[in-house]
């Protein structure tokens, strides 16, 4: 993946490019003075430069985007209304279906698979005006925490490419930082929105789970899985998520709750708000400046008028175990479908039915999807259900009602969006448990099913960017966004 | 949950089985060490006294009102075309799925 000369081509962050913002990027389509299929192909042209190293894209779809820009050309040329989106180029995370594209989540027991169908994020995306420029690199089923686990080679991170981009969407938090795509789409299971973003320096958000719809959405852990937006910027995360909530039939899950004009949300004082700081995201394992970063970006929340309050969490600490529990279960059962028969990867040799299911899943999932399938399995066999999987939904349950408790008091949350900043590549693969625990900032929301946004917070001093996580109740979304323009106006 | 049960080779390889999983030897020693790790990491859920807590699921039902609650009404609509889903599959005659011979004699 890496040219022979990297280390001198790859000096500094030559890859790091903040892309425009959705507003000047519109108003320069609507005015004619950029052409929709002009910024496509200046897109295109980007990622064939620079994708070799970073290894972002696995797939692109230029005959749907240059279709559409042309489309969105002749609308403006005619001076129609524009919608929301028009002439913005994304990517879309490769577990979410594009009709026609390949998908792959990463795997090699996808190889071949074009679904006949698109997600609806996606679909809403372009009915908003959206290019779709191609599909994102990620940890395999979104299994991971520094997109290693992609049959496909890992994704480097545009700050340090010797750095994890983060995962697993490592590939739609690297696109933003890399100004591959506008913005992206991600997905997030126990932090894989969050914790990319925040090794990339991007906004990632957490819709709260069932704000928008996962049809179309290759299923990891279906009590946990979330798709969300990647921008630049708070206020721009805040318009995407605005596109792609909402009530969806094809998804039972989804909410009906009315979808708020987040943008005009994000645009409000945080004057007067009351902000937790949960002690138990501040205690040992977190890098010094990690917390001296964020420890600054409160400091600036409480200068804006906002009431800093200490509080506690003590189910913290239970929740990598429980979030490891419950998501490998529902993977366990999610990932039977693969098996050779309807779409994807067939072993070429079996005689038997039986040996062509376990040849084919053998064969097709990595090493890391196939352990978490174990684990589920496990949990979910004869004797070990209540000791493990009942358990652990139990504990789900202690956690959700200590947030629920916690937003009686305060109306947003606080914490570092991970223990450490991006770390090098390797460092982690051999040692499974390690790499669990990089998720400890970001399973608790997961498990909890609550909303939250990670905004870049300043940076290491070798230039790592450090994430703040803002937290908030079911369905507010508006306030995070809030508290997050607020920090990215001081710390972005 | 812990009370120091190791999984064992024939552990890995029992529920590999139910999970079709077709593991080589290598591969379940390492899945062994593995598990273990993670499964006595995850009993210090038996720290938390959980008596009489009900499991949570779903957290639909904690969204209240906002939760998905309702569901469509029980009315055909149109599914995907056959033609454009069986393309998809390794073998097939565009009408059912091969696979190899299901009994083993």
């Amino acid at each position: 993946m890496l040219s022979e000369t990297k280390t001198a081509e790859t000096a500094g962050r030559k890859f790091v490019e903040k892309p425009a913002t959705l507003a000047s990027l519109r108003a320069d389509i609507a005015s004619g003075s950029v052409k929709s299929v002009d910024l496509a192909a200046r897109y295109y042209d980007r990622i064939a430069a620079i994708n070799p190293q970073l290894n972002v894209y696995l797939s692109l779809t230029q005959e749907r985007a240059l279709g559409q820009a042309a489309h969105i050309d002749a609308l403006a040329a005619k001076g129609d209304p524009l919608p929301p989106l028009a002439g913005i180029p994304v990517g879309i995370k490769d577990v979410l279906v594009v009709k026609g594209a390949p998908a792959t989540a990463g795997s090699k027991i996808l190889q071949g698979y074009r679904p006949p169908y698109d997600a609806t994020a996606v679909s809403k995306l372009e009915a908003a005006g959206a290019l779709l420029l191609g599909k994102l690199n990620c940890d395999e089923f979104a299994m991971g925490s520094s997109n290693e686990n992609s049959a496909y080679g890992p994704v480097h991170n545009p700050v340090d490419i010797d750095r994890v981009p983060g995962g697993s969407s490592g590939g739609s938090a690297a696109a933003v930082a890399a100004n591959m795509a506008v913005a992206t789409l991600g997905t997030d299971t126990g932090g894989s929105i969050r914790q990319p973003a925040s090794f990339c320096g991007v906004v990632g958000v957490l819709p709260t789970y069932g704000r928008v719809s996962r049809y179309g959405l290759i299923a990891f852990a279906s009590s946990l899985d979330r798709v969300g937006p990647f921008a630049a910027n708070v206020r721009d995360a805040a318009t995407l998520l605005g596109i792609i909530a909402g009530h969806d039939p094809k998804d039972a899950t989804s909410s009906r709750v009315a979808v708020p004009d987040y943008a005009a949300e994000s645009d409000k004082p945080v004057a007067g708000l009351r902000i937790g700081v949960p002690k138990e995201y501040f205690a040992e394992g977190l890098d010094p400046e990690v917390r001296a970063a964020i420890e600054s970006g409160i400091a600036t929340l409480e200068a804006a008028g906002c009431t800093i309050k200490p509080i506690s969490l003590p189910t913290t600490r239970y929740a990598i175990p429980t979030y490891y529990l419950v998501a490998t279960a529902e993977a366990s059962a999610n990932l039977a479908r693969f098996d050779g028969v309807r779409y994807g990867y067939r072993s070429p040799s079996s005689e038997t039915l039986n040996a062509m299911y376990s040849n084919s899943r053998d064969e097709g999932f990595g090493a890391e999807v196939k352990r978490r399938i174990l684990l589920g399995t496990y949990a979910l066999s004869a004797g070990y259900y209540d000791a493990y999987y009942l358990k652990a939904q139990k504990v789900r349950r202690l956690l959700a009602d200590e947030f629920q408790r916690a937003f009686a008091e305060v109306d947003a949350l606080v914490t570092p969006t991970s223990p450490m900043p991006a770390f090098k590549l390797g460092e982690k693969t051999g040692d499974p448990l390690a790499m669990y625990l990089a998720d400890i900032y970001t399973v608790t929301a997961s498990l909890a099913g609550i909303c939250g946004v990670t905004v870049p917070c300043g940076n290491t001093a070798a230039g790592l960017p450090v994430g703040m996580q803002v937290l908030a109740a079911h369905f507010k979304e508006g306030t995070a966004f809030r508290v997050a323009r607020a920090v990215e106006t001081a710390h972005g | 949950m812990g009370n120091g049960s190791k999984v064992t080779v024939e552990d890995v390889e029992r529920v590999a089985e139910l999970a079709h999983l077709q593991l080589a030897a290598e591969e379940t020693a390492g899945m062994v060490k593995d598990l273990n790790a993670i499964l006595d990491y995850v009993a210090e859920l038996d720290e938390l006294d959980t008596t009489g807590v009900p499991p949570l699921a779903q957290v639909s039902e904690l969204e209240g009102a906002g939760g998905a609650g309702s569901l469509r009404h029980d009315v055909i609509e149109p599914s995907l075309e056959r033609a454009a889903v069986m393309p998809q599959a390794p073998e097939t005659d565009n009408v059912f799925f091969k696979v190899p011979k299901v009994i083993e004699r």
